[in-house]
């Protein structure tokens, strides 16, 4: 059955922002699925909030609507193109949410669209886990025994049925909140409690503990004529009770025989075949009793998802490109293989490698919550690896997560590890952390035994021998020293240079020096869906340590781009769309891009992205080896972040042409001494700063910058451990903490002196993003930020135009930008950072390189902004580029573009919820509109706010946000809203005519705010934190406002930001506009 | 660490790597599996007899070993291959290590070997004779790899199959009788056709039509096995003694002596076809089914259709095969065909009932989608008789 000619346009639905559990991997999916709707030759449609796609860029649909995915706003999308399908499966949960919503609705069958994927009866059936329970029993599949319950005494009935320990998850919380596993009546009791009370419709489903039982995840594809394949079948290193995102996990399943892995293929096919998937990829987990062999479904998502990302990278086998071919009338058969090329896509991929999936964390940013792991998800990234046996995949993948390991073990890193002592290596072993691996190294290292170890951490006993494998080779090498040791079985096992280094206290590059003199160098190998049966046309590859190359003999055009590396808060997405549009320039330019990266989310990794593929840490040992078989004319490290500007030390020693700007510029951007100097040189005015290398020279240059100050250890990128300290006792406490000082000891701030700036209170904060090629500086947009300087740039709202930012200020901006770039001698991409106060611009930071808000600009302004960077790194000047036609006129058309940051508290209830300078934003969204009120509540509605339209606000503000806050509570007054204030607030308001009634202290009277907002009488907080530390009431309200589900505005900007979205009016969010009909 | 060990191919190409299984020298063709799972069963497996296995898979030995698993009374390949042979297993169903499994049946094994760099290396210079050891100088491999015969010409299933005829009682009630030619019978063959109320009969591969005949059968199976079926001229005679007598079914080396006894001739596939993930499409509805594979040898229905197999393009297609052919038995149709290649999978008698297949639907190693082949054999017995 081929192709739909009944069908003429498409709408696809995206997934949003970037949140934790629905990451980058959907820009994956959708880039790829629009790529071949479009090559079909149907009108695609898209609507996604998420700028830093590369799905919303202009050249991938043809109408492209950067708008909130709500109800009301796809449905307009819908109304305005009239589209004759919607294909909802390739936008994660999100835009499974709101095609159920509008089915519910009735909304397609009003507008007469059809859905095509999945129908809202299957998503139904997949998505309600009291229905899919129902179906699986029904065809004899085993489900957790378990009931849905509405009270605790229920639930204690329940719970004697199925037996302790039993798993609690409330009906209908998003990301798994309150769901816990209770050992016994008491725990139970507690959890039903809390979990009915979470729950929106009162209900908690208490069902069978399976936690230590294996986890597998089944890939599984279907077509409309019933053929079914499993593309990947994934093992969890990590047992049940660890959410499978933020498990270890394994390609191929080890542990599984013929006979088990095919009753599970069996039943996946099966399932989907219930479900009623017609056609596309599906998700099917499993648990499996290690004692008895026991299989159970735990559930299934119909739709392409975060595995389906892994899966696809794992085995080479696009799940999404053929889902979009199966959503439109092909058959699995009539698809080919495009890697072979010559086969059809109706097979199951076979590995003759191992890929190992390791998730990357960021609890530090989050120091209220205990960094152990349950099932609900909190990672933030994964690194992915490929090597030829578990132990080889697992080191690369550890060294990938950029966490500061080189391995399993023999770093640095260990000492920390061989300081527990037994009792507490025993303890660690038992709770899943991100640490837990290499805890499990150590309990080896230590002779703890396989046994006791997998026993102990109930990872299956394979996996704990394997890595035994590593810890006697560790020990090997130890004994041998250098000249004994057996390089070729190490580096087979995995051990980076780095890790052989540690071990015999040498330098990396003697260690490499010494492979090369023993020939033992990296080889690489294809990934090509057949484990070599077949020819691979699709060059994606791998390194390892084998006795055949398969990298193909270097070329005279090649480029190597190099990625972001692992997701974090910091860098994610935004830096894979530079790197991604880099390939894309770079192929247009008739060079031949090869991208290097480990992220199995992003677009980059995409065989189909650069001429060549390699899926590898991005490490100097393991980059300076591509580079070595690819020999490339130019490396291009500004576009990936921070990681690849770590690289270019190394690549530049071992004489590989750095593209555009050169490594000193990036030292001198990094280096704070340098870059001082340098603005000093330029007249570029920075706030009063300093360094210190021990408490008392921090305590000196405090004084004399004068506090409040904002200190921050050197080096370290999205803002961690970034903290603004008013008073020196404030200063030392810190300083103690975060160097990990027992009070009264000194403290040596010598390996990462510490940064001292004044903290300049009170400042607008900009954002610029320019191309600068030695001569012209093309500058993408001032984006004014609307949290003012001290909420770090990737957690603050911002707009393009300005609009508080004066003519001076921003010819300042300009002035500086441009001499900044000059002085720096910027070839390519330059981000800056300013505070504005007045007229006064001071730099807060200037990064050589692409930074998080490019994406953004350039769907804002409709300029290629990366593009264009990366033909001026290679040489070409902008005005030529203009000259081809490259570098279109930004046009102020009179439309406001909002950018507002999506954060993860919703996973970290924990937390205090406040904005600073330490980044914790996971991702954005965008608005456009003709005025900033409307563009605002766009973004507001993307991010996922509910936005009230009348009732009563409730106001508390610190001393010095008093006076702006007079303004923000006169707008919602003139909304109709009643205005509830702290008592100091409320006095200041009243006397400044606005009627404020003033509440009493939390837990006092009968106006306490807490229960205020409890009981549903409050609809909206504008809450700023009062002096230094945020403790007491304040933190109470915030938190019970996140609890209630009522927006909660921690800053007077966005308290006032929100009322004019709210000015704007509701219509105005419904009116939308493609971005191809705004830049024609 | 074990023993270093070599694998020498009769071009003279050398793989190093160490002794994981017996010690001393074998010899056979050097073929690969790309199975993921399934190790035990491909090892036990009558078909691989003569034949060194590289299975591509890396890890090996994961799981252990349970006697459920094994094909056939132990070991059938002349010697194994494998990336990484796991030192422990784990598993509820595991009764003993693989490891020690293949030292105690002599089985000469490899672990550590570059074997993707083996398996391009067979993919591009065809599957070829090899020797394999541990413990001897490599001339002495080159040697006796360069005097390993070939796979062709041989009658490898004599060696493996059954001398006396035994009996495998149905599983429950009995639905009717089965003789089985045993050319090298997996058990999960006799398994299945037990599961569906079949008394079965294994007779030896020399055993003759009428023989067969005056045992009174409701069905003829016809096994999978080893090697070449162009030397097993006495199964062939018996076959043709038996189409249009009784059903016939033939799976693998059994379908291809089905083949020959209707009048096609057979050729050798340049590396064979070995591993669980071929997608054969059922030509009657055109779904697809993923099938279990390990054969080396291929039915040309063309050699009866007296023309031309036309020019591949592209994903193949159903123009590669002739729609129908005729033979002494009435005319037959191709019922099933390899997605990769394009080759026979599956032929059918329209005016006698006879059917076989290429692939293995009793699986072991590999999925399980065809097994309703065995519901269609027994429905024919049932209904015919
Ligand atoms: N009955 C159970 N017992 C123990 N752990 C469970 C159980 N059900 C689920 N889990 C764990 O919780 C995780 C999340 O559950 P899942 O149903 O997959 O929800 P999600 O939709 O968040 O992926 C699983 O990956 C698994 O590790
Ligand atoms: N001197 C300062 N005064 C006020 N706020 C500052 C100052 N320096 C930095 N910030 C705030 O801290 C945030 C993070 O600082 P920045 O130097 O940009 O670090 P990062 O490298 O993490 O982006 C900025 O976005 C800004 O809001
Ligand atoms: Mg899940
Ligand atoms: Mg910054």
């Amino acid at each position: 059955m081929p192709r739909r000619d009944d069908l003429e346009s498409i709408l696809v639905i995206g997934s949003g922002p970037i949140v934790i559990g629905q990451a980058c991997e959907f820009d994956y999916s959708g880039t790829q699925a629009i790529r071949v709707l479009a090559e079909e030759g149907y009108r695609v449609v898209l609507v996604n909030s998420n700028p830093a796609t590369i799905m919303t860029d202009p050249e991938f649909a043809d109408a492209t609507y950067v708008e909130p995915i709500t109800p009301e706003v796809v449905e307009a999308v819908i109304a305005k193109e009239r589209p004759d399908a919607v294909l909802p499966t390739l936008g994660g949960q999100t835009a499974l949410n709101v095609t159920a919503e509008l089915g519910r609705r009735g909304a397609f069958e009003r507008l007469g669209v059809e859905l095509i994927g999945a129908s809202v009866e299957a998503i139904e059936a997949a998505e309600n886990r009291e229905k899919f329970a129902r179906l699986m029993e029904e065809a004899g599949l085993g489900t957790p025994s378990g009931r849905y319950c509405r009270s605790v005494s229920e639930a204690v009935a329940a719970a004697s049925e199925v037996g302790y320990p039993v798993m609690v998850r409330p009906s209908y919380i998003l990301g798994g909140g309150g769901t816990g596993t209770a050992a016994d009546r008491e725990e139970l009791e507690q959890i039903v409690a809390a979990g009915i009370e979470a729950s929106p419709v009162g209900e908690v489903l208490v069902e069978e503990s399976v936690v230590g039982w294996k986890e597998f995840e089944l890939e599984v594809m279907r077509d409309r004529n019933d053929n079914g394949v499993i593309v990947c079948a994934i093992e969890n290193l990590d047992p049940m009770g660890v959410h499978t995102g933020d498990s270890i996990t394994v390609a191929p399943a080890m542990t599984l025989s013929d006979r088990e892995y095919q009753e599970m293929r069996d039943e996946a096919l099966r399932i989907l075949r219930i479900i009623g998937v017609e056609t596309g990829g599906s998700n099917v987990q499993f648990a499996v009793d290690p004692e008895t062999g026991r299989r159970i479904v735990i559930e299934m998502n119909p739709r392409v998802s975060r595995s389906s990302a892994l899966a696809s990278k794992a085995t080479g086998f696009p799940i999404a490109k053929i889902a979009a071919r199966l959503a439109v009338g092909y058959t699995l058969d009539e698809v080919a293989n495009d890697i072979t090329g010559a086969t059809p896509a109706s097979f199951e991929p076979a590995l003759d490698y191992v890929v190992v999936k390791v998730p990357r964390f960021d609890f530090a940013k989050f120091p209220n919550t205990p960094p152990v792991l349950g099932t609900m998800m909190r990672s933030v990234g994964e690194a992915m690896a490929i090597g030829r046996t578990f132990p080889e995949a697992l080191q690369k993948a550890l060294r990938s997560l950029e966490t500061g390991r080189a391995g399993l073990n023999a770093d640095a890193g260990e000492a920390a590890l061989q300081a527990m002592s037994d009792e507490e290596l025993t303890a660690a072993i038992g709770v899943p952390t991100p640490e837990r691996i290499f805890h499990v190294g150590e309990a080896l290292r230590r002779g703890m035994g396989v046994d006791a170890v997998a026993r102990g951490s109930m990872i299956d006993p394979w996996f704990v021998d394997q890595m035994a494998e590593i810890v006697e080779e560790r020990q090997a090498l130890e004994a041998t020293g250098p000249d004994g040791a057996d390089l070729r079985r190490a580096k087979r096992l995995g051990f980076s240079d780095r890790q052989l280094a540690h071990l015999w206290d040498v330098d990396p590059t003697d260690v490499r020096t010494r492979r090369r003199d023993g020939g033992i160098e990296t080889t690489f190998k294809t990934v090509d869906t057949c484990a070599a049966e077949f020819e691979a046309q699709t060059p994606y590859f791998y390194g390892t340590f084998e006795e055949e190359d398969e990298a193909p003999a270097p070329g005279n055009r090649t480029v190597i781009v190099l990625g972001s590396g692992p997701n974090r808060i910091g860098q994610g997405i935004e830096f894979d769309y530079s790197c991604v549009h880099a390939a894309m320039a770079l192929a247009d330019a008739g060079y031949e891009p090869v991208m290097v990266n480990c992220n199995p989310e992003t677009v980059s990794t995409d065989y189909d992205t650069s001429a060549r593929l390699y899926f590898e840490p991005l490490t100097d040992e393991d980059v300076l080896a591509v580079a070595a078989a690819e020999r490339p004319v130019a490396v291009i490290v500004q576009l990936g972040g921070q990681t690849p500007l770590n690289l270019t030390r190394a690549l530049d020693a071992a004489g590989h042409p750095i593209a555009g700007t050169p490594p000193d510029a990036i030292d001198i951007a990094e280096d704070r001494e340098r870059f001082s100097a340098l603005c000093r040189e330029l007249g570029v005015p920075q706030p009063p700063h300093g360094t210190a290398t021990s408490l008392g020279e921090a305590a000196d240059v405090a004084d004399r910058v004068g506090f409040p100050v904002l200190v921050r250890p050197s080096y370290v990128l999205g803002g961690r451990a970034m903290r603004v300290v008013y008073t020196a006792d404030e200063l030392d406490a810190y300083l103690k903490d975060l160097y990990g000082a027992a009070a009264g000891s000194e403290v040596d701030l010598n390996a990462s002196p510490v940064l001292i700036d004044r903290f300049l209170e009170a400042a607008a904060e900009v954002d610029v993003d320019a191309v600068f090629d030695g001569h012209e500086l093309l500058v993408g947009g001032i984006m004014e930020h609307v949290e003012e300087a001290g909420v770090h740039s990737g957690d603050s709202a911002c707009v393009v135009p300005p609009h508080g930012i004066s003519e001076e200020a921003q010819k300042r901006i300009l002035g500086h930008t441009a001499d900044l770039a000059r002085g720096l001698g910027v070839r390519g991409l330059i981000n800056i950072q300013f505070a504005v106060r007045g007229d006064e611009v001071f730099v807060l930071e200037a990064n050589p390189r692409a930074s998080r808000t490019v994406p953004f600009i350039a769907k804002a302004t409709g300029v290629p902004l990366a593009r264009i960077a990366t033909r001026v790194m290679m040489g070409d000047t902008i005005d030529a580029l203009r000259g081809d036609g490259l570098v279109p006129a930004s046009r102020a058309d009179g439309f406001v573009a909002v950018k507002e940051a999506v954060l993860p508290w919703n996973r970290f209830p924990a937390e205090e919820g406040l904005l600073g300078p330490e980044m914790r934003a996971t991702g954005e969204v965008m608005g456009i509109a003709p005025d900033f009120g409307t563009a605002y509540a766009k973004a507001l509605l993307g991010a996922g706010h509910r936005i009230p339209e009348g009732g009563t606000v409730f106001i508390s503000l610190s001393d010095r946000d008093k006076e702006y806050g007079v303004d923000v509570a006169r707008r919602y007054v003139d909304l109709g809203f009643r205005v509830l204030a702290t008592g100091g607030t409320a006095e200041f308001l009243a006397a400044r005519g606005i009627p404020a009634a003033h509440v009493d202290k939390v837990g006092e009277g009968p106006w306490d705010p807490v229960r205020l907002i409890e009981e549903g009488k409050i609809d909206m907080v504008v809450n700023t934190p009062r002096g230094r530390r945020a403790r007491g009431d304040g933190s109470l309200i915030r938190r019970a406002a996140r609890k209630a589900g009522i927006p909660c505005v921690t800053t007077v900007q966005g308290g006032g930001a929100v009322a004019r979205a709210l000015q704007a009016g509701r219509e105005g969010v419904t009116t939308v506009q493609s971005l191809q009909a705004r830049h024609p | 660490m074990s023993e270093r060990g070599l694998l020498v191919l009769a071009d003279g190409t050398v793989f190093g790597g160490s002794s994981v299984g017996a010690d001393g020298v074998a010899s056979g063709e050097v073929v690969f599996t790309t199975s993921m799972t399934g190790y035990q069963e491909v090892v036990t497996d009558p078909s691989y007899a003569g034949q060194i296995v590289t299975m591509t898979a890396p890890h090996i030995g994961n799981y252990g070993v349970a006697g459920v698993d094994d094909q056939s009374a132990g070991p059938a390949c002349a010697g194994f291959v494998v990336r990484s042979m796991s030192r422990r297993d784990s598993s509820w169903r595991s009764e003993g290590s693989f490891g020690a499994w293949l030292r105690e049946r002599g089985v000469v094994a490899l672990s550590d070997v570059d074997t993707r760099r083996l398996t391009r290396h067979i993919r591009s210079h065809g599957a070829m004779p090899a020797a394999i050891g541990s413990g001897v100088g490599e001339a002495e491999l080159v040697e006796v790899a360069a005097s390993a015969p070939s796979m062709a010409g041989r009658d490898l299933a004599s060696g493996v199959a059954t001398r006396e005829p035994y009996e495998v009682a149905a599983a429950g009630a009995s639905v009717g009788h089965v003789v089985a030619v045993d050319l090298g019978i997996k058990r999960d063959i006799l398994r299945r056709l037990s599961e569906r109320g079949l008394d079965v009969t294994v007779v030896p591969p020399g055993t003759s039509a009428a023989d067969i005949v005056a045992m009174r059968p409701d069905g003829v199976f016809v096994s999978n096995g080893p090697g070449d079926p162009e030397p097993l001229v006495g199964p062939t005679e018996t076959v043709r003694g038996l189409v249009g007598e009784v059903p016939v079914f033939g799976i693998c080396l059994g379908h291809q002596v089905l083949g020959l006894a209707l009048g096609a001739r057979t050729f050798k596939l340049p590396f064979g076809h070995h591993g669980g993930n071929h997608p054969v499409r059922r030509m009657s509805d055109g779904v697809v089914e993923i099938t279990s594979q390990n054969h080396g040898f291929a039915v040309d229905l063309w050699s009866l259709a007296g023309g031309e197999p036309p020019q591949r393009v592209g994903v193949p297609g159903a123009e590669l095969l002739p729609e129908r052919v005729e033979t002494a038995f009435g005319p037959v149709v191709p019922t099933h065909q390899n997605l990769n290649d394009g080759t026979l999978e599956g032929l059918r008698c329209v005016d006698v009932a006879a059917f076989s297949v290429q692939y293995h639907p009793e699986a072991a190693p590999g999925p399980n989608d065809a097994d309703h082949l065995f519901d269609r054999f027994a429905g024919l017995i049932g209904g015919g008789g």
